[in-house]
């Protein structure tokens, strides 16, 4: 038996959706802005790249698949401490591969937890993602001797780039690593998301009983992308301590996997932009007015949270989107008048 | 064998503590299936009050105790009406992220009005000290703890299952639509249930401060073990949030005094393993 190639138009569809806009050519060079702009600010910049990475790899499985995670810095977490403990036990600070080896360890942890994850929903997928990295947090905690527990891990060696370049005290080759980590993990969750593995994920996402019906499995769809993510997810906490050249206990803690919700959400899920959009945003912010005070500054990120959720339930992007949306009915109401007058 | 017993007892406490902290969350979650992870905001709200009440105004310590309950349920019943009511029907996220919020917001305005210090309360002398029952020490302030914890639960349960407020709370958790369908006001007695749930943990919170010390992070520490007890017991249970708050209470005491290397690992992997096994809770019927 065969099967029928899709029919033309369905093909032309996929490659109208995945088309590369100009909109995000402009984005992309924004990016390199600050290499000229804020040229003593690189360091703010690659720690914005890191955490825009991380927020696609959530956006991955939260705005696509729709798995509510409170747990997702486990999988950053096991990336930066791969990353350092590579440097530091074993002496091996090559930084390309350090981060494919801690991208590969995240994955295999994410592959594990994806068994146990993506069989729930609701209070107990939640629940248990919360659990895995509240866990984790422990045990780097408490296992001293190979993470430094509450004091860090010290001591982490970057070799050169390529050979070539060594990290500076601006930022200049720690942001360019950032940045280039980050667009090539952006091609692949964007040629992801357009794929139709993508579209079955979001057929999962609406209702994960009818899509088996049709033909797409959902639990193995499931752990896919929650181990792609996962290895994301572990890249970025890589690049993080590559480029710090110190690991703290902080990667692994719920405060880290509630921000990187809170800027998902404020960009918008489900769009790949909003979580960089939402990372730029809340990064900034935080750098602006955490100087005050840490805790009044999550004053200001509480009631932003109520206030998109109340307000603007598909975040910025979303709210964008609907602006446009409604020039677009308002248009198409205008359009008989038109043609009366 | 003395010190276990010990362990025991305080362990027992400590889950005492727990189950008035988390038995309001139980039973709105499994009414309303809203998860509150601001729950723990409001039992800071009544620590907080106890604190004002003691230190500035100078009452006695068990006087605050009703005060702070009523603070904490009239604050939360506020909420309810203004703003948890239109997200019955959101979706798990949403409801998240709103009560995250709120938690940030209560985190952020406690440490603007009293720091970030570690606060402390005086109880009064007849509560402190211990005393030796064959050879147990045991805290006159936990034996108080406990006291006033067992007589909640079983006003509770009395009240749950003697009472029509209490028949049309369990008709309204076993099956919201039929409730409706037979003419009960959901909505008002889950109002009603919400602020009655808040005020036991605000209750709970100011009983904690005198054995755990307050700060800031108050509404986040406790969140996570609030919500094991919850999960674990299974949505809108009393009796499986009882259990499951003395498991959760002995088995951390346990785990801090025979295997302190763990810190505290095993609570969260006997939380996943149970979860695997029966995700509604252990006493959880949906």
């Amino acid at each position: 038996m065969t099967i029928a190639a899709p029919p033309y138009s369905l093909v032309a569809a996929f490659a109208e959706r995945s088309r590369w806009r100009a909109i995000e050519t402009v984005l992309w060079l924004c990016a390199l802005l600050p290499f000229w702009l804020a040229p003593t600010h690189l360091q703010l910049a690659s720690q914005i790249a890191i955490t825009a990475l991380f927020a696609i790899s959530l956006d991955l499985i939260l705005g696509y698949a729709g798995i509510v995670s409170m747990g997702h810095a486990a999988f950053f977490g096991l990336g930066a401490y791969t990353a350092g403990i590579l440097s530091v036990k074993l002496g091996w600070g090559e930084p390309i591969s350090g981060l494919l080896i801690a991208g590969l360890v995240a994955g295999i942890g994410g592959y594990l937890s994806s068994l146990v994850v993506c069989r729930f929903r609701h209070l107990a997928l939640i629940m248990i993602t919360l659990g895995i990295g509240v866990m984790l947090h422990e045990i780097a905690n408490t296992s001293h001797g190979l993470t430094g527990g509450a004091d860090g891990l010290q001591g982490i060696r970057t070799w050169k780039f390529l050979g070539v370049w060594s990290l500076d005290i601006y930022g200049y080759v720690a942001y360019s690593y950032a940045l280039i980590v980050l667009f090539a993990c952006f091609l692949v969750a964007r040629r992801i998301v357009q794929s139709p593995f993508g579209l079955a994920l979001k057929g999962i996402r609406e209702n994960a009983l009818r899509m088996p019906a049709i033909g797409a499995p959902s639990q193995s769809h499931l752990r896919k992308i929650y181990t792609i993510a996962a290895v994301m997810a572990g890249m970025a906490g890589a690049v993080l301590a590559q480029t710090t050249e110190t690991v703290s206990l902080e990667v692994l803690s719920f405060q880290r996997s509630a921000d990187v919700l809170v800027m998902l959400i404020l960009g918008g899920t489900g769009r790949l932009y909003g979580g960089m959009i939402g990372a730029v945003i809340y990064m900034l912010a935080r750098d602006h007015l955490s100087g005050l005070n840490p805790q009044y500054w999550y004053f200001w990120i509480g009631l932003l949270l109520i206030a998109v959720v109340t307000l603007l339930p598909n975040g910025i992007l979303g709210g964008l989107a609907r602006v446009r949306a409604l020039n677009w009915i308002r248009e198409m109401r205008l359009m008989p008048r038109r043609r009366a007058a | 064998m003395i010190p276990f017993l010990g362990v025991l007892f305080d362990g027992f406490a400590y889950g005492m503590l727990l189950f008035l902290l988390s038995v309001g969350l139980s039973v709105t979650l499994g009414m309303m299936n809203f998860v509150n992870l601001a729950h723990c905001s409001f039992a800071m709200i009544g620590a907080y009050v106890t604190i004002t009440l003691t230190q500035t105004v100078g009452l006695p310590f068990l006087a605050t105790l009703p005060l702070a309950f009523l603070a904490a349920a009239l604050v939360s019943g506020v909420l309810e009406r203004l703003l948890f009511q239109r997200f019955y029907r959101a979706t798990d996220l949403d409801q998240c992220l709103l009560t995250i919020g709120i938690v940030f917001v209560s985190i952020a305005v406690v440490a603007y009005l009293y720091g970030t210090t570690l606060q402390s309360v005086k109880v009064p002398s007849y509560l402190q000290g211990s005393f030796n029952v064959g050879g147990v020490t045991m805290g006159v302030y936990r034996l108080f703890l406990i006291a006033i914890a067992l007589v909640v639960a079983v006003a509770l349960v009395i009240g749950i299952e003697k009472t029509s407020f209490g028949a049309r709370i369990r008709a309204a958790v076993d099956n919201q639509r039929m409730a409706r369908g037979l003419g009960i006001d959901v909505d008002r007695t889950f109002a009603l249930t919400f602020a009655l749930g808040s005020g036991l943990a605000g209750l709970g919170g100011a009983l904690a401060i005198q054995m755990v010390g307050l700060d800031t992070d108050f509404a986040f520490r406790y969140l996570i073990y609030v919500l094991i007890v919850v999960s674990v017991g299974g949505l809108g249970s009393i009796g499986g949030s009882f259990a499951a708050a003395v498991l959760l209470g002995v088995s951390d005491v346990a785990g801090k005094y025979y295997a302190p290397q763990f810190g505290a690992f095993f609570i969260y992997a006997v939380m996943i393993v149970l979860l695997m096994w029966r995700p509604q809770g252990l006493f959880g019927r949906r």
